[in-house]
């Protein structure tokens, strides 16, 4: 079936229904989510949303532009931060007069609290920053978007899986996907393509990601020839519930809660004497690792799944229940505990991704080093590189970014559609993506992919994760291309059409596959230490040889990596100490 | 341990009717029911089909009938419905929606009832301030009814519905309450149509099966007698003038 739209959004999380709500008013506009709308990611995201609105105390744009620039250890693009955090401000006012139910001070304005690496005047000291709903900010955002599109009758295609992407040179034409009900292929022509796929988490054993998020986007892309940027810089969350992942905000330590190892120390202190429990994600991180390498995880027995914990217990039951219900909830849940009264037990779990699609400050996807833009394809959200989290994100600053930068796409499809034309898919355009689906279900046998997944989570996990070396990472390379060998005679076990969801786990397990790949080769290429990426044979920075952005091209079975400068127009590149 | 897991199939291309299978698997007592769901989808039967996404009760994709109760498979852990080795577990799609494959139905009606309440902020009255100034009381007046992930659970839970499929439902409802109970919002009117009719709010008779079965632990029933009380005065107060 082939349908045409002038602008086609894949993925329904925030920055897929923010772009939605802009261009639909601009143009006809369809939603393709491979789930119902409201089962997104963006609905995960916990403690807060950052804007220097300056409600409990004195705060400035500017302020937030440097954190984030610092904490991104100077990979992110200077100017683009200014957008992002002086169009903060504007676009959590926007979120509350559409609904949103932020908690309030006792003015009835909106209420902000303290998160990591957030600093007032350059790095004094925390500042509160993060405008929040409990601990459901994002939640509450996704709601809120979704329940505006069904005010403004957003047309959406559920469970619908985005294959392949269409493009005449470097004009965009549409994308092909499955229809999950029916397994029935769709090609969809489109002036403008957003991708808001969200994350890849799940190229991991322990993440805070969903089952869903398996970077579709980013693959699709790739394979269709654009690189994909900054791959190697990939966020564990300090503080995942032991063994499972599931992420604990760090909205707990904004509140006042403190990482202790087997002494009862606040370890902290030693690693980061200022912003203590409140440094950036990748440094406390480390820390915990380092610790727990040290003998001082809490079981001591210095093995990889050894914690520490996190205690919340002077908190008290009130600010627990008013500020981090959820929280509370899932220790109860998963582990039996009362966080008011025992500490929580954690590891740092694989939470988010600073590189993807290659964007400008308006969403519009960049095909290599030069600049050259593909018409009519944008990205935006957690797939996309604006790059505004550079080799670090900071907390508050993702679901910042989806709103902010999906709206500026949104806007800008909006304007991009009227002049541009139709463009008309030749019969031929599915044929790829149908070739690929008959051969996964031709009746012959094959393996399945449920040992596959789980030998390549594992050895990225353990080979690409918080710290890295040459010897490894080369391992994680060649056992991924292996496992990539494999995949190609994986067959269904499913044999039906409905709701094959054998078929779309197996389409996702050749995402993974693909992205683990560009991943660990990036990181293998970069040989020096910056935000998350963390090379024990190269621990420092290297600016004179790697300030700048790496953008890998998947070509076969190859990966060719390029680079491209960063904007430190601002802020010269310091030492970067908390 | 080793627990059984019944699970009602359903092939709409080759079954006449539903029926069960069962499938062993090895599981801790500690571990989440849609663990062991994984399980058998990837290692055991490709072609068992469940919905899933987030694993931690916070996205609504997973909720089916356990054991006869309604709830999430990754919010349930094994030790709540299984205690020893050999134990069944029951799973079957949630109730009064067409099942479309296994435990997959089709939620188009939960969400077609959702959309009739306007479950979006109405208030055409520009913004005096940068954001509308609400007291954190009143914030908390409808705080539970905003915890909703549509997952239907209690849908399926609500015995009004086995009888009079047309009935709103309790989500609904409780999304309605969610804006009309909030200061910001000017839709109470606009809902009224949608509430105040013959399978609005009123075929209710509090049968508690909702809030039993809610995995965000929202007091549905209470929100829908607040519902009804807002109407009931709104009517008087028409009635009065």
């Amino acid at each position: 079936m082939v349908h045409q739209f002038d602008t086609v959004i894949v993925g329904s999380g925030g920055a897929g229904l923010y772009a939605a709500l802009e261009a639909s008013q601009q143009s006809k506009t369809a939603v393709l989510s491979k789930l119902y709308p409201i089962r997104s990611h963006t609905g995960a995201a916990q403690g807060g949303i950052s804007a220097a609105l300056g409600n409990v105390e004195e705060d400035k744009p500017e302020w937030h532009a440097f954190d984030t620039v610092k904490g991104g250890d100077y990979l992110v693009d200077q100017q683009a931060a200014n957008i992002l955090t002086e169009e903060a401000v504007q676009a959590v006012y926007d979120l509350e007069n559409r609904g949103l139910p932020f908690n309030r001070t006792p003015e009835g304005r909106i209420d902000q609290r303290r998160f990591g690496g957030h600093t007032r005047n350059f790095g004094e000291g925390p500042v509160r920053r993060a405008c929040y709903a409990a601990d459901r900010t994002g939640h509450m955002i996704l709601q809120t978007l979704y329940q505006q599109c069904i005010k403004n009758e957003v047309a959406f295609f559920d469970e619908f899986q985005v294959v392949d992407l269409l493009l005449d040179g470097t004009t965009t034409q549409g994308v092909v996907a499955v229809e999950l009900a029916t397994g029935e292929l769709h090609v969809f022509a489109a002036k403008a393509v957003l991708f808001a796929t969200g994350g890849f988490g799940r190229i991991f054993k322990i993440t805070s990601n969903a089952y869903a998020n398996t970077g579709d986007g980013p693959a699709v892309c790739a394979r269709r020839g654009i690189p994909l940027e900054d791959m190697e810089f990939y966020q564990f969350h300090p503080t995942g519930i032991m063994g499972l992942g599931i992420l604990i905000s760090e909205a707990v330590r904004g509140e006042g809660g403190i990482l202790r190892n087997r002494e009862g120390e606040r370890f902290m202190q030693r690693y980061s004497p200022t912003l203590l429990d409140l440094a950036p994600r990748d440094i406390v991180a480390r820390s915990i690792l380092t610790e727990i390498r040290a003998g001082q995880g809490i079981r001591g027995d210095r093995k990889i799944d050894d914690y520490v914990h996190l205690d919340a217990t002077h908190l008290g039951k009130a600010v627990l229940s008013s500020k981090l219900p959820d929280i509370t909830g899932f220790c109860k849940t998963y582990l039996g505990i009362d966080p008011a009264e025992t500490p929580i037990p954690v590891l740092p779990t694989a939470h988010y991704a600073m590189g993807g699609i290659p964007t400008d400050v308006h969403g519009r996807v960049i095909m290599d080093g030069t600049g050259t833009i593909v018409r009519g394809l944008y990205a935006a959200g957690e797939c996309a590189c604006v790059s505004v989290h550079g080799a670090n994100r900071l907390g508050t600053n993702s679901l910042l970014d989806l709103v902010v930068f999906g709206r500026r796409a949104g806007q800008h499809i909006g304007d991009y559609v009227k002049q541009a034309d139709m463009p008309q898919p030749n019969a031929t355009a599915a044929d790829e993506a149908r070739a690929f689906i008959d051969r996964l279900t031709d009746g012959s046998s094959g393996p399945h992919g449920g040992h596959i997944t789980d030998e390549m989570q594992t050895t990225m996990m353990e080979k690409v994760g918080i710290y890295r070396n040459q010897k490894e990472m080369q391992a994680a390379v060649d056992d991924i291309q292996a496992l990539r060998q494999r995949y190609r005679s994986v067959r269904v076990q499913d044999t039906a059409k409905p709701f094959n969801t054998d078929l779309l786990e197996i389409i996702e397990l050749g995402n993974l596959l693909d992205l683990s790949l560009l991943t660990a080769a990036a990181a293998l290429d970069r040989r020096e230490s910056r935000g998350a990426h963390s090379r024990e044979d190269f621990p420092a920075r290297d600016d004179d040889n790697w300030l700048k952005h790496s953008l890998a091209y998947l070509e076969g079975d190859t990966v060719r990596l390029d680079y491209k400068a960063v904007d430190t127009s601002i802020w010269e590149p310091k030492p970067r100490t908390y | 341990m080793n627990i059984i897991l019944n699970i009602q199939r359903y092939n709409p291309d080759v079954d006449d009717a539903p029926h069960f299978k069962e499938y062993e698997v090895e599981v801790g007592p500690n571990q989440r029911l849609l663990d062991a769901l994984m399980q058998v989808k990837r290692f055991q039967d490709g072609s068992l089909g469940f919905r899933k996404s987030c694993a931690h009760g916070v996205c609504g994709s997973d909720a089916m009938r356990i054991n006869g109760k309604d709830g999430l498979a990754c919010k349930t852990l094994i030790k709540e419905v299984a205690q020893k080795d050999g134990d069944t577990v029951t799973l079957e799609p949630l109730r009064y929606m067409p099942v479309q494959r296994d435990l997959i139905v089709n939620q188009a009606e939960f969400f077609k009832k959702y959309r009739s309440v306007k479950p979006f902020l109405i208030n055409d009255e520009s913004v005096a301030e940068k954001e509308r100034i609400q007291s954190q009381d009143e914030r908390m007046q409808f705080d539970d009814t905003t915890n909703c992930i549509l997952c239907a659970s209690c849908y399926s839970a609500c015995p009004v519905l086995q009888d009079n499929s047309d009935f709103l439902g309790p989500a609904a409802i409780a999304q309605a309450y969610r804006f009309i109970a909030d200061t910001r919002d000017r839709g109470f009117g606009e809902r009224l149509a949608v509430l105040d009719q013959v399978d609005g709010v009123w075929p209710c008779q509090n049968h508690f099966k909702c809030t039993q079965s809610c995995p965000r632990s929202i007091l549905i029933t209470k929100r829908i007698n607040q519902t009804k009380r807002l109407i009931e005065k709104h009517k008087q107060k028409k009635g009065d003038n």
